[in-house]
């Protein structure tokens, strides 16, 4: 098992922690058109390498935070 | 190298097994290896199920044989090895049955038409249900099966018990069986022998197999595909069909095709073969497990994906554990059976659980991918139909619901109810 190193409480099991997806960047979505908003939605960049995601410390201090994860290795990089 | 007399490999028969088991000769290799020529009417990404199959209805129905199939490890080395074999059709979009069916009709009279023994058991598959809302959805999925003519039916706790006798159905237990979903169609195959024997039916047929030739770049020029590069040197062609899994981004992003794939993990395991005592498949959502007996008498294990993406086949304890508290959770007489071992393959979830197939925006550019977990079983059908749409350059009707423009459109097709864990 992974461990992932929280912001806020420090090095724990990733069975503690809920995947909230790759960050993607979000449109206005007063101005953007239907086809850009679905992108922002569905389209992945899902990279063998180094990703920017976040994630929820469910069992933990219940906070988003931000971390750079290389899927190939899953070592995690930097968190935010 | 190409085998004496001819090249072509003879057909397997009951008396062709009497001679080599009286004379001790080795068998014919199954599939000849070809040098890589610089140019290919299609090149087929990925040697599994998925692209062999492509190739082989290429050669045979359309009669499209200057066709490559390159693969970057071994022939069969991904999903195609990797899932637990079941077979089934009762899904829950009209869409997705209709689709899946005929797959199930392809992988029935496959032995004869391979001349290859793919081992299908039509052994009947159940899909358990521990609280309402899953009992809601096995309805729901009933009618529509019925709809199109699949056999698919919910029955009782009683009738769970008569067809797996081993089933935990008391009631005062953490995850009481409500009822089932089944579908006695379904079954297993052994997956090896599916690559296998597509392999071998399309090198008859005159298809070239390239296995440890990795694909490094796709030549794109003013919008049409020109070229595939490879470890090996470069080839000409106007087409390349992308039928690759757990790659098919890294493939897309090479044609300049994004995709809404994210790649999970999903672990399996096998135990120590037992005598056999199983002869259905098993299958609960609610506890993310489903269980088969091969007929070597292991039982086959699979769970959901991982939590979180990753493109890393380690295996890990917590789910073996987790795995083995939920298979005892159905059937507690499994406690003393060992584990032999356990491994993982890579799953392309799409947002709505249903493949991505046909034409990109890139010109001579196909995807078949997007295959979750839920791709060996459509193996037969997508070469079928991805054949049809790469020689007509029409997409079949049966996958016009499956192309990648529909989540630029809103047209989801959503078979998250049955395609999550229900393998």
């Amino acid at each position: 098992m992974i461990q992932l190193p929280c912001p806020w409480c420090g090095p724990r099991n990733v069975t503690e922690f809920r995947y909230a997806g790759e960050r993607t960047p979000r449109p206005d979505p007063g101005t953007a058109t239907p086809r850009q908003w679905r992108a922002y939605l569905y389209l992945r960049r899902n990279p063998c390498g180094v990703v920017e995601e976040n994630w929820y410390h469910t069992a933990g201090c219940r906070r988003f935070f931000t971390l750079h994860r290389d899927t190939a290795s899953n070592a995690v990089k930097e968190t935010r | 190298m190409p085998e004496k007399g001819g090249g072509k490999p003879r057909r397997y028969s009951a008396i062709g097994l009497l001679r080599h088991g009286l004379t001790d000769v080795d068998w014919p290799r199954a599939w000849r290896s070809h040098p890589l020529k610089d140019r290919y009417d299609v090149v087929v990404v990925g040697g599994g199920v998925h692209g062999l199959a492509t190739a082989y209805y290429l050669a045979k129905n359309h009669g499209v044989r200057d066709v490559a199939v390159l693969d970057k490890g071994y022939l069969g080395g991904g999903g195609s090895g990797r899932n637990t074999a079941i077979l089934r059709s009762n899904y829950l979009t009209p869409e997705g049955v209709r689709f899946y069916d005929r797959s199930l009709t392809l992988y029935r009279t496959l032995a004869a038409d391979l001349n290859f023994n793919v081992m299908f058991s039509r052994r009947g598959h159940l899909t358990l249900a521990h609280n309402d809302g899953s009992l809601r959805t096995m309805r729901w999925r009933a009618e529509v099966n019925k709809l199109q003519r699949v056999d698919s039916a919910v029955i009782g706790p009683r009738e769970i018990a008569k067809l797996v006798p081993y089933l935990d159905v008391s009631r005062d237990v953490r995850y009481p069986i409500l009822g089932a979903l089944y579908h006695p169609p379904g079954g297993i195959i052994r997956h090896d022998a599916v690559v296998w024997g597509y392999a071998r039916g399309a090198d008859a047929l005159g298809v070239h197999l390239h296995q440890d030739t990795e694909v490094t770049g796709i030549d794109v020029a003013s919008g049409k595909v020109t070229g595939v590069r490879t470890s090996r040197g470069r080839i000409a062609t106007p087409v390349v069909v992308n039928a690759t899994a757990g790659w098919s981004t890294l493939i897309s992003d090479m044609a300049g095709v994004s995709m809404p794939v994210s790649t999970f993990p999903l672990q399996a395991a096998v135990t120590e073969p037992v005598r056999p005592f199983l002869d259905t498949v098993v299958v609960s959502g609610t506890l993310h497990v489903y269980v088969s007996q091969t007929d070597r008498g292991e039982l086959v294990f699979g769970a959901s994906v991982d939590p979180f993406t990753s493109y890393s086949t380690r295996g890990s304890l917590d789910f073996a554990e987790g795995l083995a508290g939920h298979v005892l959770e159905l059937m507690p007489a499994l406690s003393k059976m060992r584990l032999l071992r356990q491994w993982a393959g890579l799953c392309d979830m799409t947002p709505d659980f249903s493949p991505i197939m046909g034409p990109t925006p890139v010109g001579g550019f196909y995807v078949d991918v997007g295959w979750g977990t839920y791709g060996f079983k459509a193996g037969p059908v997508s070469g079928e139909t991805m054949a049809e749409c790469v020689a007509n350059g029409r997409t079949p009707e049966l996958i016009s619901a499956f192309g990648l423009d529909r989540f630029a459109d809103g047209r989801l097709v959503g078979e998250k109810g049955a395609a999550a864990v229900g393998h």
